[in-house]
């Protein structure tokens, strides 16, 4: 076995491992955790694939922010985990039957029949000097700039979105209120009360 | 010698378990997303995976706008979440019946 078969053997089963305990695990946190490693087992495969770029793009975007996301509202909200956890077992068969039925359909198509070396070949190797960042920048800035825009523009209004969403406006001032001095009745200030004089 | 099968299967298992995710966690939103994360990274999956076989850049591009859209994606999705959570107490997908669907 090549050194590089080792190399995707031991990050696809990381990668497979991460995902199975991400779906069955109790806790949301440790969910998140087991995310992680999922991204950092597919950043080593694109690696493998000769996308440096993306590797470390997936690292930096989505375990240095997305997923500390997930982590700061996992942690905020005060979640009960026993209702969330019912219907775990009832439905894990029918998800168990729906998955394998998924997973026989798609390897019958994406097998080694269709994809394997005699089907496609093994993939051209690259010249040293070859630069993954450089290709991709190249094409990004040139046939791409309009969807790159696009996707600033896209951005821009998931920032907007999200702050407009989750922002309460906080009354801070001091100053007065005139609607409600206005609407103020006698009874409100003074109150009125009966005793005996004393001696 | 690694094919291209190997990394597509590797993406069709990915897929097949973040769907497995969605049926058997079907309560917690939080894990949904999760669950969606995990579909889109096989998706990319493949995506680089034929960008390398066939020696074209093109695939990688996609794969850049579709982590760009994944981040704004999970960034609204989690901020929903917070207000929902505000509102109601609770992140349970049964007790999102306010619209009565």
């Amino acid at each position: 076995m090549s050194v590089e078969a080792i190399v995707f053997y031991v990050f696809a089963s990381a990668l497979v491992f991460a995902a199975s305990m991400v779906i069955t695990v109790r806790n949301p946190v440790h969910a998140a955790l087991f995310l992680i490693m999922a991204f950092f087992a597919s950043a080593g495969l694109w690696i493998l694939l000769e996308a440096e770029f993306l590797a470390i793009t997936l690292v930096l975007v989505y375990v240095g922010a997305v997923m500390v996301l997930f982590l700061f509202v996992v942690m905020m909200l005060d979640i009960n985990l026993t209702v969330l956890r019912e219907g775990f077992a009832r439905y894990l068969p029918i998800a168990f039957v729906v998955a394998l039925g998924m997973m026989v359909s798609l390897g019958l198509i994406v097998g080694k029949d269709n994809f394997g070396l005699d089907a496609v070949g093994p993939a051209a190797k690259a010249p040293a000097s070859y630069s993954n960042t450089e290709e991709l920048g190249r094409v990004l800035y040139t046939d791409y700039v309009f969807p790159f825009e696009i996707a600033a523009v896209i951005l821009l209004v998931a920032i907007i979105a999200a702050i407009a969403l989750t922002l309460r406006p906080t009354r801070q001032t001091k100053a007065p209120n005139p609607d409600r001095q206005v609407a103020v009745k006698r009874g409100d200030r003074i109150r009125i009360v009966k005793m005996d004089s004393e001696k | 010698m690694l094919s291209l099968a190997h990394f597509l299967l590797i993406g069709a298992v990915l897929f097949c378990l973040s769907v497995a995710g969605i049926f058997i966690n079907r309560k917690n939103v939080i894990i949904l997303l999760m669950c969606v994360e995990l579909m889109l990274l096989a998706v990319n999956m493949n995506f680089i995976a034929f960008s390398h076989f066939n020696a074209d850049i093109a695939g990688q591009v996609f794969v850049f706008f579709i982590l760009t859209v994944a981040a704004a994606e999970a960034a609204i999705g989690l901020a929903i979440l917070v207000v929902l959570f505000r509102s109601r107490n609770s992140i349970n997908v049964e007790d999102l019946d306010m619209m009565r669907g």
